[in-house]
């Protein structure tokens, strides 16, 4: 008896593909051969070769932490793995494939969303920022929200560390100054396994008192 | 020693790279000519092999190779199994499953492939035919003569039977007023620490060396039994721990993985990488806990306990994995809890079931038996209408007990539990509480409240080497380099607890310098000497210890030196704030940078001495540690729909002397974060076919910011003399404290309607089914 085979993988391919149509991402079809094909990077040091039974890539341009660069990528290919493997930004990890843990949260045009629910090609003109941009945007060596996780032990192992980070520049973009229960409900979508949150929960109610918008109330 | 890091609130050195983003962990770690390695797992929790087609998926361009469990037959040695029980069954354990597959997520085959997405397609076309057998999910089945055999070379599934027992148990239940029992279910869980398993491995044909990086607690150990696995010389293997993302316990282990990725470099003479996706997370790296049984307890009228009686089936899975066997043991070596308890039994039946194995998971046995003791207990003062409080103060052993010496065997080094319960109870406001609770129950309309109390002790810093299956010892080097620099190379291998920063600050109180110039290195086989790793608690208790002996030896030769550069004997020279000082004239003094500098220059330095500055410590326990507290957890339960909510949360932990404070009180709320994930949310299913059910986040309901209130912490420090810096460790005590004070207080605000217990996790659902109704 020959078992289905258990095949989530091609599933969600084809589920994505309909979502790169339906977002009405322009295609250019070309080179459609089961030849090798080379998609660059910026750097230069990681290329990443594909096999393409049928390749249909596309051409994205995507500014990430400032810089604009272009690449030739396949549809399937997800903003997580762009970012890791085509520019070699490894600070943004892949924690499940489930978009349930967080530790792929990015900031695109500003908004945190979980890279790894986006495709690559889904970010063709749009910016990216990643924790290795957060410091440089806000202009200095190290972004207050990551001086806020330093003093407050916010993280052990840092695995879900540049998701939570990034995650807490939205909360406290869009509310500076949060309450205690507020915080608790907004980290509901990025997961800890090491902290137990309450040091999380400290940094971010640090970084708002420090950027002065903090009143004396008492924690809610 | 001038006393400037140690006990203070210090922020770790870690973390400037991790917060930038700039640390490596394994899927970092990208050599530029390494293929991806994806494994064809089984999906079928028992079946016969009867074939494995892999022709199609060779033919999809990228691929380079495939290969099963015959090419590796005689090639690559069993996955170990370190616990050394009298008449345990251990299993041939092959890499890639050979003859029949026994749980669901057994690997099958590897496909090594250009990148991951060919990888990943590829192992899609593998054709795994099986005939499936029927599969043994339920441990109490599974031992029954009649069930399936997981492995058909033993008679029946039970892999062992193991009791200890001290006193005289029975003795004990034929003087005892009452026998009271309760069932206890530990359900498996899922580890699920954020950064799955991944290994780079590289195969340096010329140099005929292997270096793997691997996600792992245990880089020495690992390097031992991967060069074991696969016939290579121990020396020309080399691990190295990047950063690891967690580890809880479900990367203290050697997988298969990890020896099959070695062999598959040294194939193909090309490094290859292995990132385990999170499904293959949940279905193939070790669960936790997986224990079901009854405790029983005999007791006086006046609550004093006179002996436990505790028997359990333990889920051990369809293979053992490196201590698989051994966790229960350590449940029944800690049967005795926090309480004096003349007389104690604890049986195991171990079975073989067609799931993945259990193992080691935050606590490893020692959370299974504080559940089932604090449960108990509380069952025991709700039928004698004691309080769980006063019970508890009853049967501790008294301050002048200690050392003490439990029915089990064990000598617990010092504690005084008394006032641990004491400042718990107080910052809880335990009376108020108590008042407020027998007002709610008068009132229909109000929230239910509950009050759970939970006192333990656990067992860590494991330990003596006599008790450990590869040796329980820690070493350390620490060297201070000719410009003053110290660095400390420890066996210990930190995956978020902060002993880069703890152990500098050790060292640099000891010597004297500032911490900003101490570097603590770890997790690399080739540049630190060898270690046990960090697990059981014991990374600063054991391996802290290592560093400050080692520190005393190159002190004791330090100051050997700065006596002849000043000119004066040994006798007369101290290490005194940060200086050799001439004690009859002070004025006179070298740092330690000083002394350094000349003993690399080695112009100026006594006879009869090396050059260079540098000692080693290999430091050997002589006992366990045993650090206890007690945690007060308030629940409010709502009639109508069954939910609870935490409202309030105490915890006094004692750890003896604190050396960052900080670091403490984070390990302290992530453990009870995580025994609290247990109490409420946390279950792994598999269903009857062995399917895992919860195979992923979206159905495994993990612990989340929301679910608890702020923790409020406390200490009591009762030092210990196991080691001189009087630590105990404290990684797992919070996970252990925090499970049956939840549980505790969700029973105790339905016990008056005679509730005695719920099995864990306490979903809405299944309290709201013993919330009475109007008929």
């Amino acid at each position: 008896m020959t078992p289905p085979v258990h095949a989530p993988s091609s599933v969600l391919i084809w589920f994505m593909l309909c979502c790169a149509f339906w977002k009405g991402i322009r295609h250019h079809l070309n080179n459609r051969s089961a030849a090798l094909a080379t998609v660059g990077s910026t750097s230069g040091f990681f290329s990443i070769e594909v096999a393409l039974e049928e390749s249909m890539t596309h051409r994205i341009s995507v500014t990430v932490n400032g810089t604009r660069s272009e690449h030739e990528v396949e549809a399937r290919l997800l903003l997580v793995q762009y970012l890791r493997d085509v520019l070699g930004l490894t600070g943004t990890h892949i924690g499940c494939e489930t978009s349930l843990c967080g530790a792929c949260t990015v900031l695109v045009d500003g908004e945190a969303v979980k890279s790894c629910t986006m495709l690559a090609v889904q970010a063709d003109g749009l910016a990216v920022t990643t924790i290795e941009g957060l410091a440089a945007q806000a202009g200095m060596d190290l972004h207050p929200i990551q001086e806020a996780f330093w003093e407050c032990h916010g993280l052990q192992c840092g695995f879900c560390t540049p998701g939570m980070i990034l995650l807490s520049a939205q909360i406290l973009a869009r509310d500076p100054n949060p309450s205690e229960s507020k915080i608790r409900h907004e980290l509901e979508g990025n997961l800890c396994r090491c902290t137990g949150y309450q040091h999380i929960v400290d940094a971010i109610q640090y970084a708002s008192k420090k950027s002065g918008s903090r009143d004396s109330s008492p924690r809610g | 020693m001038t006393t400037k890091y140690v006990g203070a609130r210090q922020k770790r050195t870690e973390d400037p790279r991790l917060i930038q983003g700039l640390g490596h962990y394994v899927d970092d770690i990208k050599p530029a000519d390494s293929l991806e390695v994806v494994f064809v797992r089984s999906v079928y929790a028992h079946a016969k092999i009867l074939s494995i087609e892999t022709e199609a998926a060779k033919q999809l361009p990228g691929v380079i190779a495939i290969y099963t469990g015959q090419d590796i037959a005689g090639k690559i040695g069993s996955v170990p199994c370190a616990s050394a029980i009298e008449g345990l069954k251990i299993p041939p354990h092959p890499c890639l499953a050979v003859g029949k597959v026994r749980y669901v997520g057994e690997p099958v085959a590897a496909v090594v492939a250009r990148n991951k997405q060919v990888a990943r397609d590829t192992a899609l076309l593998v054709g795994l035919e099986c005939d499936p057998l029927e599969a043994v999910v339920d441990p109490e089945k599974a031992a029954e003569k009649s069930a399936p055999l997981v492995h058909e070379e033993y008679l029946d599934n039970i892999a062992y039977r193991w009791q200890l027992s001290g006193g005289d148990i029975e003795k004990a239940f034929r003087e005892a007023d009452r026998a009271i029992k309760t069932r206890i279910v530990h359900q498996r869980l899922i580890p699920a620490a954020m950064e799955p398993r991944g290994v780079q491995a590289r195969w340096l044909p010329g140099e005929k060396e292997l270096t793997l990086w691997s996600s792992t607690q245990i880089p020495h150990l690992l390097r031992t039994q991967i060069a074991l696995m696969l016939g290579l010389a121990e020396n020309r293997v080399r691990v190295i721990t990047p950063e690891v993302g967690g580890g809880f316990g479900s990367k203290l282990n050697v997988y298969g993985e990890e020896a099959l990725m070695g062999w598959i470099s040294m194939q193909l003479g090309r490094p290859v990488k292995w990132m385990e996706t999170r499904r293959e997370n949940f279905q193939a790296t070790i669960h936790g806990r997986g224990q079901t049984g009854e405790i029983e307890a005999a007791v006086k009228n006046d609550g004093t306990l006179l002996g436990l009686r505790y028997r359990i089936f333990a889920d051990l899975g369809a293979y053992h994995q490196l201590l698989t066997p051994a966790i229960p043991t350590l449940t029944g070596l800690m049967l005795s809890g926090a309480y004096k308890l003349p007389s104690c039994l604890m049986d195991v039946t171990g079975v073989f079931t067609n799931k993945v194995a259990t193992d080691a998971y935050r606590g490893a046995g020692r959370p299974e038996a504080t559940y089932a003791i604090e449960r108990i207990v509380d069952v025991v003062a709700h039928e004698l209408k004691m309080d769980p409080a006063e019970i508890r103060r009853k049967n501790f052993p008294k301050p002048a007990d200690f050392p003490y010496s439990t029915a089990t065997g064990l000598v617990y080094d010092s504690g005084n539990y008394e006032p641990a319960l004491d400042l718990a109870l107080k910052r809880a406001g335990y009376r108020a509480l108590r008042d407020e609770q027998a007002r709610r129950r008068k009132d229909p309309k109000a929230k239910l409240l509950g009050v759970g109390l939970s006192s333990y002790v656990e067992i860590c810093a494991l330990g003596p080497s006599q008790a450990m299956p590869a040796g329980g010892w820690e070493s350390a080097t620490v060297r201070v380099e000719p410009t003053g620099k110290v660095t400390v190379l420890t066996g210990a291998s930190p995956h978020g607890q902060g002993q880069e920063t703890s152990f500098a600050q050790i060292a640099a109180d000891e010597l004297g310098v500032d911490l900003n110039d101490v570097l603590v290195i770890h997790g690399d086989t080739a540049i630190v000497q060898y270690g046990i790793g960090t697990f059981g608690s014991r990374a600063t208790a054991v391996g802290g210890t290592a560093v400050y002996y080692a520190i005393q030896k190159l002190k004791d030769k330090a100051l050997k030196i700065a006596a002849h550069m000043m000119g004066t004997e040994d006798g007369r020279v101290r290490f005194e704030s940060g200086r050799f000082v001439d004690v009859k004239d002070s004025s006179k003094g070298l740092t330690i940078q000083q002394v350094a500098g000349e003993s690399y220059n080695a112009k100026n330095i006594p006879p009869d001495s090396e050059p260079g500055l540098s000692a080693t410590y290999f430091f050997e326990p002589k006992n366990f540690t045993f650090p206890f507290g007690t945690h007060v957890c308030v629940v409010e339960i709502d009639r109508e729909t069954g939910e609870y909510e935490i409202i309030k949360y105490v915890a006094v932990d004692d750890c003896g002397k604190v050396i960052n404070p900080m670091l403490v009180d984070g390990q302290i709320q992530g453990g009870i974060v995580q025994g609290l994930g247990q109490a409420m949310l946390e279950e792994a299913v598999y269903d009857e076919s062995g399917q895992l059910v919860t195979g992923e986040f979206m159905d495994y309901a993990m612990p989340r910011a929301h679910n608890f209130p702020r923790f409020e912490l406390d200490r009591t420090e009762t030092p210990t003399d196991v080691n001189p810096l009087g630590v105990k460790g404290v990684g797992e005590a919070g996970t252990i404290g925090s499970t049956p004070a939840l549980v505790n207080a969700v029973v105790d605000a339905l016990a008056h309607w005679g509730v005695r217990n719920i099995d864990m996790p306490l979903r809405p659902e299944k309290i709201w089914k013993l919330i009475p109704r109007e008929p």
